[in-house]
């Protein structure tokens, strides 16, 4: 590893653009002719629109337009679809409701738009919103789970009988059944997984541009996969062609998956510039991003273990239900199902598994990926299952753990997943280790001298990665390919430009894919550039989310590298009057091995341009592209160990360690991988502690701010202690895994399973709020 | 409409805007210094933050014409030329930033934090001190580090002043 190689804690190519206040969020940019947009919403839960009477606004100050939900229909604007198909148990297809970007008719959650007034200034815009009267006709509302699937509940869609969306199931039903029935010990528990809020701190926007005489659309967005974006618009919503829409995301800020959706308003912004002739600009304000931002897990959740005699499990059967919400949002029906049952076996030997998801429609907000995506629903079942099973039987958590762990690998769960490498192990032994696990009995005997409740709780999670190849995800349903693509740009003067397809929304893309150019050419970072966010300059890409962009992007990445090395070795052993097999490259040097004869790599660059001298047929210029398909997912998997203490009179907890100890294979930057575990840590610590989306029975949504809703700030929060073990992966040449998740995966079971073990009742819900802590204690 | 005139980052200003319009508005719409951002509409997140003579304050807050003769500084005019402030530094140097959209409000803040506690900080202070901002991708255990970096920075930088 050199100085800026693989392995090296450089610091951000990118920051300097943001500590000077030089960055470029779609809500910065100004068009000439930019209108604005602002979007009249539904305050009910389910309702119909009966009439939108726009005289009074349509000739106010500024007003330029003012379109609504009938329109969009009547231009033959496709409905937003979910891409990923879902068969139920008795072979019929989900259930998808239509869902036109704005409601022509029945409105069904709060926040739906109606119609939308487009201005010349933001302000006029929300003055001739109040002045336009929607009169709607209200039904009763199913706002959760419960009062969705109840005899006589209120119906969402045609489509739906009942509100269910699927009934679905994994695993080997009869096998795990008798598993149940040879067990020595049975543990069961009922979870609540609570419904969370992304709440990235970019609110979402858009501006859509229309150029007549070129019939051609451009779209800025707030999204981490700009080319599925356009894929899904040109493909299913019929805004233009592709090759007539560019879509830009540029600097983006922050996703947690919440922007990998196509969503009404950025559809609307494009038609809309279109009815208008101007560009049109649409950012939501923090209220629109609670109310239409997709909403994260909402599950419930029955589960049982079964183990022998031996403490071995023998078998977990599962039975969820999801709540979608309204309608199903993009990638919707596969997080409940592939992304969550697929991960129940966690990191032990359970020879037998099943599990049943049936996915509902509520009257709320769309429920998609948000960080983790199925995965931390997955992990809480089963590390609180496990937890409470060794209280149960009255044995060591980590022993019980360490008992059932999987040691030889690859192993095949009962659920599709092919575990490729991993030393479960050596992460529990690490978190122990930094924790002093053994210490702790005698520090929860001084904690209780000193009259403070002291837990201790463990998490053992695994996910998994990548989200690829194309083919598995293709057999379970995926209506896209999940490769990656990436292309390699040398100039003539020996800089280098990286295309990709994966979007850096945070994550620090534009520093760590240098480094691997770096490590390969002794290039320094500074003279490499990397190109993303735009597909008028990559040709294609899937974008970020699901820990993807080194496992797969940079994967690819070093395929295009390997093809333009390949080729300039040609041209170097070419001008040395050498081998071809005899060069090597050395610190940006294409050396003769075993000579002194070497040539530079602007000089190698110069000569595939200035193409005076090159080998006979050899094409002119150095640029290669690939596409690259792993073989399997990235089983990323670690163990976290919270220590807190609760305090029985006011049911508050204080942490007092949080220790983390990862496995993501190699590591290309630590200092941006520790970054990315402490920020998922917050947001699971935030889901066990604090979050919480709630609603009323009538559908309304009581944490719509940041006054209601309880983001985790800095004094919430302990410093972490991160620790790392690693197995590489040996699914892609790097070795690396993924970790934008793993925190977000595994914290929260950790914090529940200590505050329980505190308080010494294993009944607790998320968030673990001091009011539901304090009743926890004294009932 | 009011015609109001104030000092930003050190120059004198003057735009013309409706009444109601808040600063933020100002410093971005007006006078394209959008590296002020806006993260919510309830005065809660802190990504507006920049400092109205000498002490942060949420621009989201303020209207436009309260800040009339005043003097503002955003994230924008705190670095000398190339010569980044040392709560930047720290910032870049302790990966305190991910996605950057908070970031130059937590930088305002910070800088704001450290001037009242005279550089005396330790991470309990500093943890408290930020409630008023909110990140939601580096878990703040990296801003901390940041900001008790910056404050030994400052304090260097001060005595070679």
């Amino acid at each position: 590893m050199g100085v800026e190689g693989i392995g090296a804690s450089v610091v951000r190519k990118e920051d300097r653009r943001f500590i000077t206040g030089k960055g470029r969020y779609v809500d910065d940019i100004k068009i000439v002719g930019l209108t604005h947009a602002h979007f009249i919403r539904s305050p009910h839960a389910h309702a119909k629109v009966k009439s939108i009477d726009t005289s009074a606004a349509k000739d106010m100050p500024g007003v330029v337009g003012i379109l609504t939900g009938q329109q969009i229909v009547d231009d033959k604007v496709g409905n937003l679809i979910c891409g990923w198909a879902i068969t139920s148990k008795d072979g019929t297809g989900m259930k998808m409701g239509a869902w036109p970007a704005m409601a022509p008719e029945i409105v069904r959650f709060v926040g739906q738009a109606v119609a939308v007034v487009i201005a010349e200034t933001k302000n006029q815009a929300k003055d001739a919103a109040e002045a336009v009267v929607v009169n709607y006709e209200e039904f009763p509302a199913a706002a959760d789970i419960r009062a969705a699937i109840k005899q006589g509940a209120p119906q969402l869609h045609p489509e739906a009988p009942g509100n269910v969306i699927y009934d679905w199931t994994i695993g080997d039903e009869a096998a795990t059944e008798a598993a149940f029935k040879a067990a020595a010990n049975v543990v069961s528990l009922d979870i609540t997984n609570n419904r969370l809020v992304p709440n990235a701190m970019e609110p979402r926007a858009a501006i859509g541009e229309y150029n007549e005489a070129e019939e051609h659309f451009t779209l800025y967005t707030t999204s981490q996969n700009p080319h599925v974006a356009r894929l899904v618009l040109s493909a299913f919503y019929n805004i233009a062609p592709e090759h007539k829409l560019r879509v830009v995301a540029p600097d983006v800020g922050g996703g947690f998956g919440s922007k990998i959706f196509i969503y009404p308003e950025e559809m609307v912004a494009l038609w809309a510039s279109k009815k208008v002739g101007r560009p049109v600009k649409w950012t939501g304000d923090r209220t629109e991003a609670f109310l239409t931002d997709a909403h994260g897990r909402d599950h419930l959740t029955n589960a049982e273990l079964a183990l022998d005699a031996n403490n071995k499990i023998t078998g977990l059967r599962v039975k969820t239900y999801a709540n979608l919400g309204a309608y199903m949002s993009l990638f919707s029906s596969s997080v409940p199902t592939y992304l969550y049952a697929t991960l129940l076996s966690g990191q032990y030997n359970i020879p037998n598994i099943f599990a049943e998801v049936i996915s509902v429609y509520t009257n709320t907000t769309p429920v998609d990926a948000y960080r983790g995506a199925g995965r931390p629903e997955a992990s809480f079942v089963v590390e609180r299952l496990l937890e409470t099973a060794a209280r149960q039987l009255k044995v060591d958590p980590a022993e019980l753990r360490r008992k059932n762990f999987i040691t030889q690998f690859p192993h095949q769960t009962p659920v599709i997943m092919a575990y490729d490498i991993g030393d479960f192990g050596a992460s529990l032994d690490s978190a122990m280790k930094a924790i002093d696990y053994a210490g702790f009995p005698a520090r929860k005997a001084k904690a209780k001298s000193e009259g403070k409740l002291r837990g201790i709780g463990l998490s053992c999670y695994i996910e998994a990665c990548g989200i690829a190849p194309s083919k598995a995800v293709g057999s379970l349903g995926a209506g896209v390919g999940l490769w990656e693509s990436a292309e390699v740009r040398v100039n003539p003067v020996g800089t280098i430009e990286i295309l990709t397809g994966s979007h850096s929304h945070g994550q620090g893309h534009e520093t760590t894919f240098c480094q691997l150019v770096a490590e390969r050419l002794g290039v320094p970072i500074s003279q490499v550039q990397i190109v993303h966010g735009d597909t008028d300059k990559v040709q294609f890409g899937m974008g970020t989310y699901g820990s993807r962009s080194a496992a797969v992007g940079l994967t690819a990445i070093l395929k295009a590298m390997e093809k333009v090395e390949a080729k300039a070795k040609k041209i170097a052993a070419h001008a040395l009057e050498a081998s071809e097999s005899d060069i090597v490259i050395e610190n940006g040097e294409f050396k003769v091995t075993g000579t002194d004869k070497s040539i530079a790599l602007p000089i190698v660059a110069l000569a595939a341009y200035t193409a005076h001298n090159l080998p006979d047929g050899m094409e002119p210029g150095l640029k290669e592209g690939a596409f690259y398909d792993p073989t399997n997912f990235t089983f990323p998997a670690g163990a976290y160990i919270c220590e807190l203490e609760v305090d029985a009179a006011t049911g508050k907890t204080s942490f007092i360690n949080f220790v983390a100890a990862d496995d993501f294979g190699r590591l290309i930057n630590p200092m941006i991988v520790e970054g990315q575990v402490h920020g998922g840590l917050a947001q699971g610590i935030g889901q066990a502690l604090l979050e919480g989306a709630a609603y009323d029975s009538s559908g309304q949504l009581l944490t719509a701010s940041f006054m209601d809703y309880a983001m985790p700030r800095a004094d919430d929060l302990p410093s972490f202690k991160l620790n790392h073990t690693t197995t590489l992966c040996p699914g892609n040449p790097l070795g690396v895994k993924g970790c934008g998740e793993a925190g977000a995966i595994g914290a929260s079971a950790a914090v529940i399973n200590a505050i329980t073990d505190a308080i010494g009742n294993n009944k607790l819900e998320m968030p673990a709020t001091p009011d539901r802590v304090w009743h926890a204690i004294h009932g | 409409m009011s015609t109001i005139k104030l000092t930003v980052n050190g120059k004198a200003v003057s735009a013309d805007v409706e009444d109601r319009t808040l600063l933020v508005h100002l410093l971005r719409e007006n006078l394209n210094l959008t590296g002020t951002h806006v993260g919510c509409d309830t005065s809660q997140c802190g990504a507006c933050v920049v400092h109205i003579d000498g002490r942060a304050v949420k621009s989201c807050t303020v209207l436009a014409g309260q800040a009339a003769g005043s003097n503002v500084t955003t994230i924008e005019g705190i670095s000398k030329g190339d010569e980044l402030h040392p709560m930047q530094l720290a910032f870049r140097d302790n990966h305190g930033l991910q996605c950057g959209y908070c970031t130059p409000g937590m930088i305002m803040s910070s800088i704001d934090i450290v001037h009242r506690h005279g550089g005396k900080l330790d991470e309990e202070t500093v943890r408290q001190e930020l409630e008023g901002n909110i990140c939601r991708c580096t878990g703040y255990h990296n801003i901390v580090k940041a900001v008790l970096d910056a404050a030994g920075r400052m304090k260097v930088s001060q005595a070679a002043e």
